[in-house]
């Protein structure tokens, strides 16, 4: 798949900035030297300000690697300073340092059938999957599962509903589904097939699904996580 | 493009705490996890330590041999690439150092791969775990190591990121050169350094 190309610091110019409450916001970046990516990986941000303080953070790509753009989508922590700024400062015309892709364990190439559990900003890595499925006919191989407590919190929920994903939200009914966690029975079926399970989301909400996996009979071994968030 | 970014002077992490490498931040009582992998469970009936490639002796210790070398601890910081840092942590085990004096590294070594029970891997120069800078541990402020923090054993190498500070450690092969570990393969740093916020591969 990817060759272990050492990326380097570029410059991407923000294209689109799309704000969803106060909660999220979507930047669609234009990336100079950019290298292909695998659905999965990341880049690094780097802010830097005029006494040369630096603040890196890493963002999971949303977009399909065939986008001319990258997508970014970044949940407004309290106090965050990176996801913060991002929420808002930036503007489109605005230049961010940024290094990518990043990653070579969290990727899907398209052909092992897969089961995807995300919680909130955890789904970032699996839009990127689905979009790359949709365009490349695979989308039968990926089963994504999506957390939130509400949908608001829950980024890309028309074309997560649109692609079949499965959603449980945990503060509010999601059509026939009444508010609760996900089941391990749930996961019991929705992973009827796969060979291996990608888990991406808070560390909290990672050890949740980690035994609910367990208990819904998919073996640790197949199993990979991906954990975001100042707990990252 | 312009020697900075536009509007950005900085948040609530330019503390300017000189205990802080770059990037990082005081996680304060929380200890968070990180992983790539789910946590295994190790019985200690079973489970052993090896040393062994570019060494005189070869040698594997269970948990009840391992218990009977000096034991050693260490005081101080530990940084996670994931950008937390958490102060004063109190570890106790055995210096790698008593491993590798009755392993005897030949001279040829110069670098280590550590080895978890679940096939992670990590790199190391051996640089980086002797003079009293690495440990094999197995409790943590008094108390047994978690298995989410690497519990029942983990190796400790607190000057460096702590991804180097394999989880669920079973063995260190001593080797001529160096060879990447899982992270490394994935993506990260050959060394990670935190002062030098030497994260990933590429990274001065
Ligand atoms: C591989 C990877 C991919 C990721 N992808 C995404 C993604 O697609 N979307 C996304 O939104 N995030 C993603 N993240 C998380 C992201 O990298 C950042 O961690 C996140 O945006 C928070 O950064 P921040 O600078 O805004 O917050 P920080 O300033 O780092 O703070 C985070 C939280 O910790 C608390 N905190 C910070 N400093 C202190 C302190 N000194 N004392 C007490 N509390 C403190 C803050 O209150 C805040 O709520 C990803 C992480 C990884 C590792």
């Amino acid at each position: 798949m990817t060759e272990a190309i050492a990326s380097s610091w570029t410059t991407g110019t923000v294209r689109e900035v799309e704000r969803f409450g106060e909660t999220y916001v979507r930047l669609r970046i234009e990336v100079a030297d950019r290298h292909d990516h695998v659905p999965g990986q990341h880049y690094v941000v780097r802010l830097r300000a005029p006494d040369g303080y630096t603040a890196q953070r890493s963002y999971s790509l949303a977009s399909d690697p065939a986008d001319p753009l990258i997508e970014l989508m970044v949940e407004c922590l309290p106090r965050g300073e990176v996801s913060g700024f991002l929420h808002d400062v930036v503007e489109a015309g605005d230049e961010l340092e940024l290094r990518g892709p990043i990653g070579r364990w969290f990727v899907w190439g398209g052909e092992v059938p897969s089961l995807c559990v995300a919680g909130g900003s955890g789904v970032v890595p699996f839009i990127s999957m689905l979009r790359y499925a949709r365009r490349m006919g695979t989308a039968s191989h990926l089963t994504i599962v999506a957390s939130a407590q509400t949908r608001e919190r829950l980024p890309y929920i028309e074309e997560l509903e649109e692609f079949g994903a499965f959603i449980a939200l945990t503060r509010e009914n999601h059509g026939d589904r009444v508010a609760a966690h996900i089941y391990p029975d749930e996961l019991a079926e929705l992973s009827k097939g796969i060979e291996r399970a990608y888990v991406c989301g808070s560390a909290g909400f990672v050890s949740f699904v980690g035994r609910s996996l367990g208990e819904a009979g998919v073996p640790s071994d197949i199993v990979r996580v991906e954990q975001f968030g100042a707990t990252g | 493009m312009a020697n900075f970014t536009r509007g950005f002077t900085g948040g609530a992490r330019r503390g300017g705490d000189t205990r802080l490498p770059p990037g990082q931040y005081d996680t304060g009582a929380t200890w968070p996890v990180l992983t790539a992998e789910l946590t295994p469970t190790i019985d200690l009936e079973t489970w052993t330590m090896t040393v062994d490639g570019l060494v005189e002796k070869p040698t594997t210790w269970d948990w009840r041999g391992i218990h009977a070398l000096p034991s050693s601890s260490y005081f101080g910081d530990i940084h996670c690439v994931t950008t937390w840092t958490k102060f004063d942590t109190t570890f106790a085990g055995v210096s790698v150092d008593a491993l590798l004096e009755i392993a005897k590294p030949k001279p040829e070594a110069t670098h280590v791969m550590a080895t978890s029970t679940t096939g992670y891997n990590t790199n190391l120069p051996l640089d980086d775990i002797t003079g009293g800078k690495a440990w094999i541990v197995w409790e943590f402020d008094g108390k047994p190591l978690a298995p989410e923090h690497g519990g029942p054993v983990r190796l400790l190498v607190p000057h460096l990121y702590f991804w180097k500070s394999a989880k669920w450690i079973t063995r260190i092969e001593l080797m001529d050169h160096d060879e990447q570990g899982f992270w490394e393969r994935n993506g990260y740093h050959d060394r990670g350094d935190p002062w030098l916020e030497q994260r990933y591969q590429g990274d001065a």
